[in-house]
């Protein structure tokens, strides 16, 4: 970036200035600097891949930091945790992009030129190209050049007729499909842009038998970007009736996913209709897009409180930890009364107990068990400020204990347990959750279109043989002459033995 | 069906390493020939003309038929290595009821399969036999390291995985693969006679193999055609992923390491047209991108977690 700031400074500055400017213009846009900023692009993006990233798992890379106390910070401070939004990645890809604008702009003045103008002089000394061979001839010249100029025009060469030879050049598709594929990458990157300044992508967890509304306060989590608005929110909502999964039983990857199917209805515009959400089929509404992205466990509980009465009453969702979905929640109660509870434990869908402890053995819920540590504390004012549903702020909360020994208990569907000092839990049945994500990405077709284009100019840019050839006449001899322009795949041979063979046919009409 | 299948694949792999002795026979008589006695140009490939073998001493008449003998074995085995190789593939499929590509074990042997078939019509049509050591080697060392480290018994997919494009991107991913290892073999090639010619001791293999410009021509073509298809095959797992996981890019690391083999190879391209740069550091990147294509599989499948984690070992 600071070469081009440094430019743009000097425009208007005296000479010294602008020769500076063109200096640096002139160096940014080489191919040598193009070069040495994609090496630095590949290098740049390697630690991304290699430690862990803030926006994909934070929790790994607050421990990655905590672990190596020396490093951690140091690396922090220069962004290597979220490689991707730092400003010294940006500058390479941007400076990148520069010099590709820079180089390409000139380039397109030179291929309009080049299209608008003939195939050039023939050279005096034919015998120099490449590919050379001469044939004699009976035929007047002029018979010869037009015939030359017919099977020339009939193979797509653009021909120019001169006094005594025929110059022609074909390929011209070779340097368009290169620059449309430079262009392409500029628009894509336009098209990116847009999609992280305009899009928006949150995640929900909605368990079976409830809903989902668009609106700013059910999202878990929500990235926005910088000119988002909440009027963008498409309205619509819905209802997971129901959430079918299947895991691998045989023996060969064992508990590997095998089905995950969400029936819903949809709500949207006044009307209701039913749908499902699979994992390679989103729901789509307009310009926005629904995803089944995670799911897990959310164990239904009952809580009354030390007056006997129900405290808190539904299903509780806990997140999966591991393949085997060990799963961590908390239960609150904070309308408990005379002291407000709560329950801080795993959920274990597949409970075996055996030498290595107690665990999860398999995703699916053939043996769910609950296990809970209670809390509990004066009642709190109600102050509406939003709370972490998957987390329990222990301020104003103690354990309960039974004598010296803390209070932990286990429990299967249909159990209860009764609190130490009045109160109980029960475990009345479990329901699946769907963690839904909702994105709206609205660049997305012209990313598409530029990245489709991108590839087709590459494949012109690649694989069409830019070429020239040249006849000429001297007396009953006749030369003919070939340039490859782009490395080919060669079959300059034959085309030039089919000009000889053609223009001395004698089917030529003057 | 999928034990038949890995019989199968297993006798490939003993194939090609009898192709490899075959080979490396075929070169080491060539090291015995004095350099001066073959233009190697006019011997490759052809039974040699009879005008220049009379002219040639006895001893080295006997040598070239020996080696065009080893040459031809070699040729044979990687034929008959490829079709059993191609049946194993098959077969997979088959016991698996989908394209066999669900897995790391999957993804080799079917793309090595496609660079042997390369290396046969380059052989039969364009006089390409030379490349057979490389091929044979590169063949033999995956193919072992496949049956060996990276088996996995049939298992059906994901759901992640139900979708066209998984044969799309795959597909594209895997011929992409086999030409970037073709095109890598001749870069290596380039290196090492070039090397040579500097020290004035083209002996041997090197000395048979077409001269240099030529070898970087083959490699740039490879490459040529690898480039476009890879490009489309990041592209297409863009795509899917959109569908798959709700997001087209998420700098997952195998989505990293695939921009970053795009990155290198598009360097290789305009290196080849920059000043400075042309025949040996290019050859040079061409090399790094194949490490980095390396990388991605082998590395980051097995080291690194990530969404792409589907190696099954």
């Amino acid at each position: 970036m600071t070469q081009v700031t440094a430019e743009a400074a000097t425009e208007a500055a005296p000479l010294r200035g602008g020769e500076l400017g063109r200096f640096l213009w002139t160096q940014l846009t080489s191919m040598r600097t193009a070069l040495v900023l994609l090496f630095a692009l590949a290098l740049a993006a390697i630690p991304g891949s290699l430690l862990p990233q803030r926006p994909v798992s934070p929790i790994r890379v607050k421990d990655w930091i905590t672990d190596n106390p020396l490093v951690g910070p140091a690396f922090d401070a220069v962004g290597l945790f979220d490689v991707y939004a730092s400003p010294w990645f940006a500058a390479i890809y941007l400076l990148l992009f520069i010099s590709l604008i820079g180089c390409i702009i000139p380039r397109i003045g030179v291929y309009v030129r080049a299209l608008n103008a003939p195939p050039p002089l023939t050279p005096k000394r034919l015998q120099r190209m490449p590919d050379y061979r001469t044939a004699s001839t009976a035929e007047p010249a002029q018979s010869v050049l037009q015939a030359a100029e017919q099977q020339l025009r009939s193979c797509g060469f653009r021909v120019r007729r001169l006094e005594d030879s025929v110059s022609a050049e074909r390929g011209y598709t070779r340097e368009l499909g290169n620059l449309v594929f430079h262009v392409s990458l500029v628009v894509m990157l336009i098209g990116l842009a847009w999609a992280s300044l305009l899009g928006y992508k949150g995640n929900t967890i909605v368990v079976e038998g409830q809903a989902f509304s668009n609106t700013l306060t059910q999202y878990d989590d929500l990235t926005t970007g910088a000119a988002f608005a909440p009027e963008q929110l498409d309205r619509f909502t819905i209802w997971v009736d129901q959430f079918d999964v299947k895991f691998e039983t045989g023996p060969v990857q064992r508990g590997a996913a095998r089905l995950f199917l969400a029936k819903v209805r949809v709500a949207e515009a006044g009307e209701t209709r039913p749908g499902v959400i699979e994992v390679n089929n989103p729901l789509i509404f307009g310009s926005s897009t629904v995803h089944l992205v995670g799911h897990g466990y959310a164990p239904v509980v009952t809580v009354r409180d030390g007056a006997g009465d129900v405290a808190f009453s539904g299903p509780v969702p806990f997140l999966p930890q591991d393949g085997n979905f060990t799963s961590l929640g908390v239960i609150k109660a904070p309308d408990a009364r005379p002291s407000r509870l709560a329950f801080e434990g795993s959920f274990l869908p597949a409970t075996v107990t055996d030498e290595l402890g107690t665990r999860s053995v398999f995703p699916d819920a053939v043996n769910p068990e609950l296990f809970l540590t209670a809390w509990t504390g004066p009642p709190r004012e109600e102050t509406g400020a939003p709370e972490n549903v998957y987390s329990l702020d222990k301020a104003g909360l103690v354990q309960l204990t039974e004598g010296e020994k803390k209070v932990a208990f286990r429990l299967k569907p249909g159990e209860s347990f009764d609190l130490p000092g009045g109160g109980s839990i029960s475990f009345d049945s479990w329901k699946r959750w769907t963690k839904l994500q909702v994105g709206h990405t609205p660049g997305l077709w012209l990313v598409l279109v530029s990245v489709l284009v991108a590839v087709t100019g590459l494949c012109l840019s690649l694989f069409i043989r830019p070429r020239r050839i040249w006849l000429r006449v001297v007396g009953d001899r006749v030369e003919v002459a070939g340039l490859e322009r782009a490395e080919g795949r060669g079959g300059m041979d034959d085309e030039l033995n089919e000009l000889i063979e053609a223009a001395t046919a004698g089917k030529g009409t003057t | 069906m999928s034990a038949y299948s890995s019989l199968a694949m297993v006798t490939s792999m003993v194939i090609y390493l009898l192709a490899v002795v075959a080979f490396a026979a075929e070169w080491a008589v060539a090291r015995r020939l004095e350099p001066t006695s073959v233009d190697a140009s006019i011997l490759v490939g052809a039974g040699g003309p009879d005008e220049l073998a009379d002219r040639l001493a006895p001893a080295t008449q006997r040598r070239l038929l020996r080696l065009d003998m080893f040459g031809r074995v070699g040729l044979a085995l990687m034929l008959v290595g490829g079709a059993v190789h191609l049946v194993a593939v098959v077969l997979r499929g088959i016991a698996a009821d989908r394209m066999p590509w669900g897995n790391m074990y999957e993804f080799v042997t079917t793309a090595l399969a496609v660079v042997v078939a390369a290396y046969l019509v380059l052989a039969a049509r364009f006089d390409m036999r030379w490349l057979g050591l490389p091929t044979a080697l590169l063949a033999a060392i995956s193919q072992g390291l496949a049956v060996t480290v990276l088996y996995v018994a049939v298992a059906p997919l994901v759901p992640a995985l139900h979708s066209v494009w998984f044969v799309v991107h795959i597909m594209a991913a895997l011929v992409a693969g086999a030409a970037f290892n073709v095109g890598g073999i001749a870069s290596i090639l380039y290196l090492l006679k070039e090397r040579a010619q500097r020290r004035g001791s083209v002996g041997g293999y090197l000395g048979r193999i077409p001269d240099i410009r030529k070898i970087d021509t083959i490699a740039y073509r490879f490459h040529a055609f690898a480039f476009p298809l890879w490009t489309f095959a990041v592209a297409a797992g863009a795509i899917w992923a959109e569908f798959a996981w709700g997001r087209f890019w998420g700098w997952d690391p195998k989505e990293t390491w695939s921009l970053v083999t795009w990155v290198i190879y598009a360097g290789y391209l305009h290196a080849r047209a920059t000043a400075g740069w042309k025949g040996r550091r290019a050859a040079g990147i061409a090399v790094l991108g194949l490490v980095c294509f390396w990388f991605n599989f082998v590395g980051i499948n097995l080291l690194v977690s990530g969404l792409h984690s589907y190696a099954g070992v």
